[in-house]
C-alpha cells in the first residue's frame, strides 16, 4: 500500500481539496474523496484539511468522526463492506462472511495482517431483493452466495484489482413485478418542462395541489403545500434538494427509479425549480449507491446538451436551472432533511432546530425545498399529464400510486407500483408472501404488523410508508427481528440529544438480555417507559421511532417474548461473578470461593 | 408573530415577538428545568430536560418559540416521570462520583436529580471509558462527568472566538474533543479567562485551585432546591 509521511498526506489533501476549489461547504465531498485516496483520513488529514479550508482542526474531526464510511484506520485495498439488513441474515449472509473472512486469514472487522484486506458489517445497502449483499470498495455485490464468495476469494488472493473483476460479479437487477402511473408510462424526456412552460409557474403548482401529491418519504406532507410556501418565503435564492439518501432498512425504490427512471426525476427538479424559482438543484445520494453516479451524471450531461438544463432552459430567458450530486458518506440519520442540509454543507449530519424550517431556511439559509426522488418523480409526471390523471388513481387522501420495495420470506421480492390504498394481503398475494407471520411496513421505523391486521391498507390515513415492505414467514423470530433494529437504531443515532443518544443504547442492551433469556417480566416495564420518554422526548424522528421494534413486536407477538422472560422478577443486570475475573486472573485463583454463584441477565 | 401572552401551568406569561418558550418563562421568573440551556448563548436543544407539553405536543421550551394563546404544561407527574428518566440515562451514559467530585453541591444535573426525586440509576450503568485531560496548567477536562450540552462548545466558540471545544464521534460514541492535533487541552489556545471556562453545568471543567473553596454543605443547592435559584455556576468557581 502507498504510504505517505504526515508531509504526504497534507499535500494530496491539499491537492483533493482544490479540485473542490477549496470550499468548506464541500467537506463531506472531500473526506470521501481523501478516504478513497488513502484508505482512511489520518490525523495529518484534518491538519491539512482545517488549515486549507479555514476551519477549526476540530470541526474537522467532528465531521470525519461522524461518518461511517471514513475511517482513522487504514482500511484494506480491498474493502468489504457486508450488508447487515435483517433479509440478508434470513438469506445466510452470516454464513457467507465468515466463509470469505476464513479463505482470506482476515478476522471481520481487523485489518489483514498486510493491510491489504478489511471485511466490515454495514447497515442495510439497499439491496434486500437480491441478497445477502454488499460493497467492495464502493461498488456493489448482490446475490452472494458460496460460489460468489470463493470467485471473490480467488480473485483478491490473485491481487486482480477490482476495476478488473467480472462485470457479472457487479450487475444490479430492477426486479420490478408491477408497474402502475409511473412505471408504466414513462414520459419523454422535456415534457414535464415544456408543460410548466406552456402553463406557467403558478398554475402548474395548481395542478401538483389538484394531484393531492403527499411526500413518498415518509411523512405524507402535501407537496403543493410546501413548494408554495418556499415560493412565498423572502429570498434572492432558492434550492431545490432531491433526498436520495434512502437509509430506511428494507427500502430500495429509489435506487431503482434513478437507474430506470433518472429522467422522470430530474424533471420533476426541474419543475419544481421553476414553480419556487430555484437556480440550483442538488442530489444527495446515499453513498451506498455511489455506483449510480456516473450514470446520473451521464443524464444530467444529456439533459444540458438538450437545453433542459443550465441558462435559458428551453430557450426561457431567465429560466437557469442546474444539478450537482453530493454523496453520503454513510449516515442513516442524514435522510432526515434538516440533517441533509447539515450534511449537504459539509457538516456532521445532526438534525437542525426546527422552526426555522427548510423551506423558510435551508441550504446556506435559503429557502429549500427538500422531497424525496419518488415525490419528484411524481411531480414531473403530473406536470405533464395534469392532475387529474393522478388522482384518478388512489385513495381520496393518498392518491396515486406507491413504490413498495418488497422483500423477505416471499417468492418474488422487488418493486411493486401499486394504486395506494391497496391492503397487505394483496401486496402479500402479488410477491408470494402469502402465510407471512409478520409484515414491517415502512421499514423499523414504521409499522410492523401480524396475520390479523394484513387486510390493513397501505395509504397515510392507515398504513403511511416510505416504501419498505418486509416478509416475516412463519417461524421468525420477532424479538430477534427487534433487537436487529434496535441496535440498527443506536448506531445510527446522531447523539445529539439525550433520550435517542443514550436510549437507544439502553433499549438495544435491554433487548441482548431478553434475547438471551436473562430478563424478567419485570424488566420490561423500565423498557416500555423509556420507549415513552424516547417517542415523546427526542429531537428528531430517528429517536421518536427508535422504540417501534421493541414496543410493537411486544404488543403484537407477546408470546416470542414469553418464551424467553425468566420469570416475573426482575434479573440482576450485573454478572458478579464475571465481574470477578479480573481479580482472578490476577490472583491466580480459580478455586470454589473465587467465584459467586447468581443468576444473571 | 408578534408580543402577546403564553400560559405556563395556568399562569399567565407575557411574551415579545420571537421569544422561546424558556425566555418568556425566564423573564417572568418561572423555572423550567434546562442544563444545555444558557440565556447567554445560542439555543441548542440536546438535553431534552425542557421537554414541556404545548398545546398539547411535547417540545424543547428552549427552542420552541412562543406563540399568543399557547397553553404550556410544565410541572406535571409524566413531565416529571420523563425528567427524571433523562436524568438517569444521563447518570449512566456518564461516571459520575458525586461524593468526589468538586462541584458536588455546585452541580446542576445533581440538583436536577434531587429536584426530579432520582433516587436510583433505574437502568444499567455504562461504565464507559472515558480520558480525563491534566494537561492544561489552569483547568481539567474531566470527561467522566461531561453531559454533551456544548455549552463550551458555544462559549469558545461564539464568545472567545476560539473554538477550542467540539463534539466528535457520532451516537453514545460521541465525546468532547479539543482543538488540538494531540487532543491535550495544554496544545489549545484556551486561556485562563476565557467564557468557555464559566459555563459547564456539571464538574467536567474544573479550574484548578477553585474546587473546594466552599465547603461541601455550603453550597449553591446544598440548602435550596434548583428550581428557587436556578441555573448558576457559583462565583467561586469562576
Ligand atoms: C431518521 C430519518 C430518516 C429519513 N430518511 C429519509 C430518506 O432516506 N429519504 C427520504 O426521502 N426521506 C427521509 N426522511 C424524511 C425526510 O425528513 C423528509 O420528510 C422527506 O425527505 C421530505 O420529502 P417528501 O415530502 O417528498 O417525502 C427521513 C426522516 C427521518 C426522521
Ligand atoms: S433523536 Fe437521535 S438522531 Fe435525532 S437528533 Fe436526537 S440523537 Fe440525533
Ligand atoms: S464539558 Fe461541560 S460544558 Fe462542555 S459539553 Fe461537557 S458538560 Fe457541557
Ligand atoms: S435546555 Fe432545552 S434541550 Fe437542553
Amino acid at each position: 500500500m502507498e504510504s505517505l509521511d504526515d508531509e504526504g498526506v497534507v499535500l494530496r489533501v491539499g491537492e483533493v481539496a482544490a479540485r473542490h476549489g477549496d470550499d468548506p461547504h464541500r467537506l463531506v465531498q472531500i473526506l470521501r474523496d481523501v478516504q478513497a485516496a488513502l484508505h482512511h483520513v489520518p490525523a495529518a488529514a484534518l491538519d491539512g484539511l482545517a488549515q486549507r479550508l479555514g476551519l477549526a482542526r476540530v470541526q474537522v474531526e467532528g465531521v470525519a468522526t461522524f461518518y461511517s464510511h471514513l475511517s482513522a484506520t487504514a482500511r484494506g485495498h480491498y474493502h468489504f463492506l457486508f450488508s447487515d439488513g435483517y433479509t440478508d441474515r434470513m438469506l445466510g449472509r452470516e454464513a457467507l462472511v465468515e466463509q470469505l473472512c476464513a479463505a482470506l486469514g482476515v478476522e471481520r472487522g481487523v485489518p489483514s495482517a498486510d493491510g491489504r484486506v478489511t471485511i466490515e458489517d454495514t447497515a442495510c445497502t439497499g439491496l434486500c431483493d437480491q441478497g445477502p449483499a454488499g460493497l467492495v470498495n464502493g461498488r456493489p455485490l448482490s446475490g452472494l452466495g458460496p460460489m460468489r464468495i470463493e470467485t471473490i476469494a480467488g480473485l483478491v488472493k490473485l491481487g486482480v484489482p477490482v476495476d478488473e473483476w467480472p462485470q457479472e460479479l457487479f450487475d444490479v437487477a430492477d426486479n420490478i413485478h408491477r408497474r402502475d402511473l409511473l412505471l408504466a408510462g414513462p414520459i419523454q424526456s422535456g415534457d414535464g418542462v415544456r408543460a410548466v412552460l406552456e402553463r406557467g409557474a403558478e398554475a402548474t403548482l395548481a395542478e401538483v395541489e389538484r394531484a393531492g401529491l403527499r411526500g413518498r418519504g415518509g411523512a405524507g406532507f402535501p407537496t403543493a403545500r410546501k413548494w408554495g410556501f418556499c415560493r412565498q418565503a423572502e429570498a434572492d435564492e432558492r434550492v431545490v434538494a432531491c433526498n436520495a439518501d434512502e437509509g430506511e432498512p428494507g427500502t430500495f425504490k429509489d435506487r431503482v427509479l434513478l437507474h430506470t427512471q433518472p429522467d422522470l426525476v430530474f424533471e420533476g427538479m426541474t419543475v419544481c425549480a421553476r414553480v419556487i424559482g430555484a437556480r440550483r438543484g442538488l442530489v444527495y445520494l446515499r453513498g451506498e449507491y455511489a455506483f449510480l453516479r456516473e450514470p446520473l451524471e451521464a443524464v444530467l450531461a444529456e439533459r444540458r446538451r438538450q437545453g433542459l438544463l443550465g441558462k435559458a432552459i428551453l430557450g426561457a430567458e431567465g429560466f437557469d436551472f442546474d444539478i450537482e450530486i453530493h454523496l453520503g458518506a454513510g449516515a442513516y440519520i442524514c435522510g432526515e432533511e434538516s440533517a441533509m442540509i447539515e450534511s449537504l454543507e459539509g457538516h456532521r449530519g445532526t438534525p437542525r432546530i426546527r422552526p426555522p424550517f427548510p423551506v423558510v431556511s435551508g441550504y446556506l439559509g435559503l429557502p429549500t425545498v427538500v422531497d424525496n426522488v419518488e415525490s419528484f418523480a411524481a411531480a414531473g409526471a403530473i406536470a405533464a399529464h395534469g392532475g387529474d390523471w393522478f388522482c384518478a388513481c388512489g385513495t381520496a387522501e393518498s392518491t396515486g400510486t406507491k413504490l413498495l420495495s418488497v422483500a423477505g420470506d416471499c417468492a418474488r421480492p422487488g418493486i411493486y407500483e401499486f394504486p395506494f390504498g391497496v391492503t397487505v394481503a394483496e401486496v402479500l398475494e402479488a410477491c408470494g408472501g402469502s402465510g407471512a407471520r409478520a409484515v414491517q411496513v415502512g421499514g423499523p421505523s414504521g409499522t410492523c404488523i401480524g396475520q390479523t391486521e394484513f387486510s390493513r391498507r397501505i395509504a397515510f390515513e392507515d398504513l403511511a410508508t416510505g416504501g419498505a415492505f418486509t416478509v416475516f414467514g412463519p417461524g421468525r423470530d420477532m424479538v430477534e427481528v427487534a433487537l436487529h433494529h434496535s441496535r440498527f437504531f443506536a448506531h445510527e443515532s446522531c447523539g445529539f440529544c439525550t433520550p435517542c443518544r443514550v436510549g437507544t443504547s439502553v433499549l438495544a442492551q435491554g433487548l441482548e438480555r431478553i434475547a438471551r433469556g436473562g430478563a424478567g417480566r419485570a424488566d420490561l416495564e423500565p423498557l416500555k417507559q423509556l420507549s415513552g420518554v424516547m417517542r415523546s422526548m427526542s429531537h428528531c424522528g430517528l429517536g421518536m421511532t427508535a422504540a417501534n421494534p421493541f414496543m410493537q413486536t411486544l404488543e403484537r407477538f407477546p408470546e416470542d417474548y414469553e418464551e424467553r422472560l425468566a420469570g416475573d422478577d426482575v434479573m440482576p443486570a450485573f454478572d458478579l461473578d464475571a465481574a470477578l475475573a479480573e481479580a482472578r486472573a490476577l490472583s491466580g485463583r480459580d478455586d470454589a470461593h473465587a467465584h459467586l454463584e447468581q443468576r444473571h441477565g | 408573530m408578534a408580543d402577546g401572552t403564553i400560559t405556563i401551568d395556568g399562569q399567565t406569561v407575557p411574551f415579545t415577538e420571537g421569544q422561546t418558550i424558556m425566555q418568556a418563562a425566564e423573564a417572568a421568573g418561572v423555572y423550567i428545568a434546562h442544563l444545555c440551556h444558557h440565556p447567554e448563548f445560542r439555543p441548542h436543544g440536546s438535553c431534552k430536560l425542557c421537554t414541556v407539553k404545548a398545546g398539547g405536543r411535547h417540545v424543547a421550551a428552549c427552542t420552541a418559540p412562543a406563540s399568543d394563546g399557547l397553553e404550556v404544561e410544565n410541572e406535571s407527574e409524566e413531565l416529571a416521570a420523563g425528567r427524571r428518566a433523562l436524568l438517569q440515562l444521563l447518570f449512566v451514559e456518564g461516571n459520575h462520583y458525586c461524593p468526589f467530585c468538586e462541584r458536588s453541591g455546585n452541580c446542576q444535573l445533581q440538583a436536577l436529580a434531587y429536584r426530579y426525586g432520582m433516587v436510583e440509576p433505574h437502568f444499567p450503568h455504562f461504565y464507559p471509558q472515558r480520558e480525563v485531560d491534566a494537561s492544561h496548567p489552569d483547568v481539567v477536562l474531566e470527561r467522566n462527568r461531561c453531559i454533551l450540552c456544548a455549552l463550551c462548545v458555544r462559549a469558545s466558540r461564539d464568545v472567545d472566538g476560539k473554538h477550542v471545544f467540539d463534539i466528535v464521534g457520532r451516537g453514545i460514541h460521541a465525546r468532547l474533543a479539543v482543538n488540538s492535533a494531540s487532543g491535550r487541552l495544554a496544545d489549545t489556545d484556551l486561556a485562563p479567562g476565557d467564557r468557555a471556562l464559566e459555563v459547564c453545568p456539571v464538574g467536567a471543567i474544573i479550574v484548578r485551585g477553585r474546587g473546594f473553596a466552599v465547603p461541601i454543605g455550603e453550597r449553591l443547592y446544598d440548602h435550596r432546591p434548583i428550581n428557587e435559584i436556578g441555573n448558576r455556576v457559583p462565583e467561586s468557581e469562576q
